[in-house]
């Protein structure tokens, strides 16, 4: 399915575009990030109608949705289902975060047998019902844009926002996150102070968090397009990292990303 | 040669100087220590300098180190260039409002800072040349480039140390400052060689604490002669362009590629590297849209997507149009290389990626 752009340039003709937001395996930072625009989040209520969002309103599941905001991966028998009918009803369906592009911190499962995690961390486990995996919500439907992040820049969601409401096609920046460093005047952590930093493979959208207070960048974006992982993991063993550090700091939130999957298993 | 006008003027004078500076209405900036690195920023008052700091700079490191003396310039160029004032990194060019039946369009501020820069290298002061090549001497001018331009006050500072990574002797670009500015400051161990560039500059002395200098000229200009002999790294330009014209598919590109991140600090750094995005960001009521430019990169592979696609799909074509641009084709668009060998990109760039290096590998095996 090809989406289209919500053309409503008139808008204040109604009937205001329909928004729901959708929560899977999460931590609910994202739908948090939605809530805290606060001063924003009026006029998101005036040009839009937000028809379903539980963290907000009591108003029950019904109808179709133009746009939809899908939080957290597939993780539970039954979300496989729910996000085939969250996709039947939504014209435009767009994931927050990286749980619901990539498994997110939870899909750290993955590397191990799910009874064996389930046992660590439940005292009931056999009342667990649950995927032997966290997936993304791409694994089960189109999914039509990813906003990366762990969680989702607010800015980033609602500059989405007002490109679709304007009746633009949503974009959103992919550069890595040092040519935000710079933009910023922040001087490198990596280059001054020796600071495995991964901000010259992940993609931008933070707004420069970690650099900022010098530390070194841990991918909540994830990677940006074509990282160069092998030679940043080259720099890091130079500056004295061992082996298994280059490993974890591959298998964080981005950790089922294809590029930081291969890079951690290089060094395992 | 030093310029016969010149003065001495005692090291303690330096703070008057900024004083009046900022009396006359400027905003002075300059060098200043910030999170482990001397940066550019606001300077009120002399002692703000990186008094008694160096840096130490390898590719791909910087450090900032102690000197055993009160040097108020003894280091090089660090992460910042000055064409964060000129060219600032992001700007709002203007903005547009929808109105009852129409729509009003706004001016970007045109109410900018009167700059002035307090040491400017001699790389710098070449740097701050070639982008007016491209702001201000081409078929179109940059009005927002041209505002800060031509109000800015420049102070040099004749460098007393290189680090490894400088190179401007082999693209003649300094030590030495000759040209372009309006106060040139060379610092001897007990006071400033004051060099007058312009006449502003001089009637800005006017005042001060200063006096003829005699043997000092002679010790100022031994200071750039120094520095010139302390420079290691160098960079062949002897065949360029041809060089790399004739080299586009040698081997060189594809093991830079296996290394360079394509991260875009090297052309953050460089004080020339001009490219920039221009995005129209709309506000959520539709009722207004700002038209934002923002300094973007070769390496970023968006800057080059067009419809159907990127015209540089991979690294190595994005480290061969970058290297390729700056060292030849910017001769055939501007006139001069868009190098001016200040080393920034080799500090600051995160795996240390040398294009001195990069440039001599390609001529060592020559249409390999
Ligand atoms: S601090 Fe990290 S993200 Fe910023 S420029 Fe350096 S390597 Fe890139
Ligand atoms: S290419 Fe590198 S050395 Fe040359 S001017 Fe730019 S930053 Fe300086
Ligand atoms: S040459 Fe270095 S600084 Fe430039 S894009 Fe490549 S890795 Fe980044």
């Amino acid at each position: 399915m090809i989406a289209q752009p919500l053309t409503v340039l008139n808008t204040r003709r109604a009937p205001r575009p329909r928004l729901g937001v959708f929560k899977f395996a999460s931590c609910d930072g994202c739908q948090l990030s939605l809530l805290d625009c606060e001063d924003e989040l009026l006029a998101v209520a005036d040009r839009v109608e937000i028809a379903f969002f539980r963290e907000a309103t009591r108003r029950p599941l019904e109808g179709s949705f133009d746009v939809s905001l899908v939080e957290g991966s597939v993780s539970a028998p039954e979300q496989e289902a729910e996000i085939r009918d969250v996709r039947a009803r939504s014209r435009f369906l767009i994931t927050l975060g990286a749980c619901a592009s990539h498994g997110g911190i939870q899909a750290l499962r993955n590397f191990s047998r799910v009874d064996d995690a389930l046992a660590i961390v439940y005292a009931t486990p056999e009342t667990i019902s649950t995927l032997p995996s966290s997936r993304p919500a791409s694994d089960y439907v189109h999914v039509d844009l990813e906003l990366p992040g762990c969680p989702i820049n607010k800015r980033q969601l609602l500059s989405v926002l007002a490109q679709m409401l304007s009746g633009g096609k949503p974009r959103i920046d992919q550069h890595a996150l040092c040519l935000d460093c710079k933009r910023q005047n922040v001087v490198c952590v990596l280059v001054a102070h020796g600071s495995p930093c991964l901000g010259p493979v992940t993609s931008t959208g933070c707004g420069v968090l970690c650099p900022s207070y010098d530390r070194p960048c841990f991918s909540c974006f994830g990677p940006a397009p074509q990282p160069n992982t092998a030679s940043l993991a080259e720099r890091f063993q130079a500056i004295g990292l061992s082996a298994d550090h280059i490993r974890r700091l591959f298998q964080m939130f981005y950790n089922q990303a294809p590029e930081f999957l291969e890079e951690a298993r290089r060094h395992e | 040669m030093v310029n016969t006008s010149a003065v001495v003027m005692e090291k303690s004078e330096l703070g008057n100087l900024i004083a009046r500076l900022w009396a006359e209405g400027y905003t002075v900036v300059g060098p200043t220590l910030a999170q482990g690195a001397i940066v550019f920023d606001e300077l009120r008052t002399a002692d703000q300098l990186p008094i008694g700091w160096t840096d130490e700079q390898e590719p791909g490191s910087y450090r900032l180190k102690r000197r055993d003396d009160g040097a108020y310039f003894g280091y090089a160029v660090g992460p910042h260039s000055w064409k964060k004032y000129l060219f600032p990194a992001r700007l709002t060019l203007f903005s547009i409002e929808r109105t009852a039946d129409s729509f009003a369009v706004h001016q970007g501020s045109t109410d900018v800072p009167r700059y002035a820069f307090l040491g400017v290298r001699s790389c710098d002061l070449h740097a701050i040349a070639v982008q007016d090549r491209t702001f201000l001497h081409g078929p179109y001018v940059d009005p927002h480039y041209e505002r800060r331009r031509e109000r800015a006050f420049i102070i040099a500072v004749q460098c007393g140390t290189a680090a490894s990574t400088c190179f401007c002797a082999s693209m003649n670009t300094g030590p030495r400052a000759t040209q372009g500015f309006d106060l040139a400051l060379t610092e001897l161990p007990e006071a400033f060689v004051v060099e007058v560039g312009s006449e502003r500059g001089g009637a800005l002395l006017v005042g001060l604490n200063v006096r003829a200098a005699n043997g000092e000229i002679e010790a100022a200009h031994q200071v750039t002669e120094t520095t010139k002999r302390q420079m290691t790294r160098t960079l062949d330009t002897s065949d360029m362009p041809a060089l790399l014209y004739e080299n586009l598919d040698h081997a060189r590109w594809d093991d830079v590629a296996g290394r360079c991140l394509s991260c875009t600090n090297c052309t953050m750094v460089c004080p020339t590297c001009f490219c920039h995005s221009v995005d129209e960001v709309p506000d959520l009521l539709g009722e207004r849209s700002e038209r934002v430019r923002q300094w973007d990169s070769c390496f970023n592979p968006e800057l080059s997507h067009v419809a159907g696609g990127s015209t540089r799909p991979d690294i190595r074509a994005r480290y061969r149009q970058w290297l390729t641009h700056k060292l030849a084709s910017w001769i055939d668009q501007f006139g001069v290389s868009g190098c001016v060998g200040c080393g920034r990109c080799i500090t600051w760039c995160p795996v240390g990626i040398d294009l001195t290096e990069e440039v001599a590998a390609i001529r060592g095996s020559d249409r390999a």
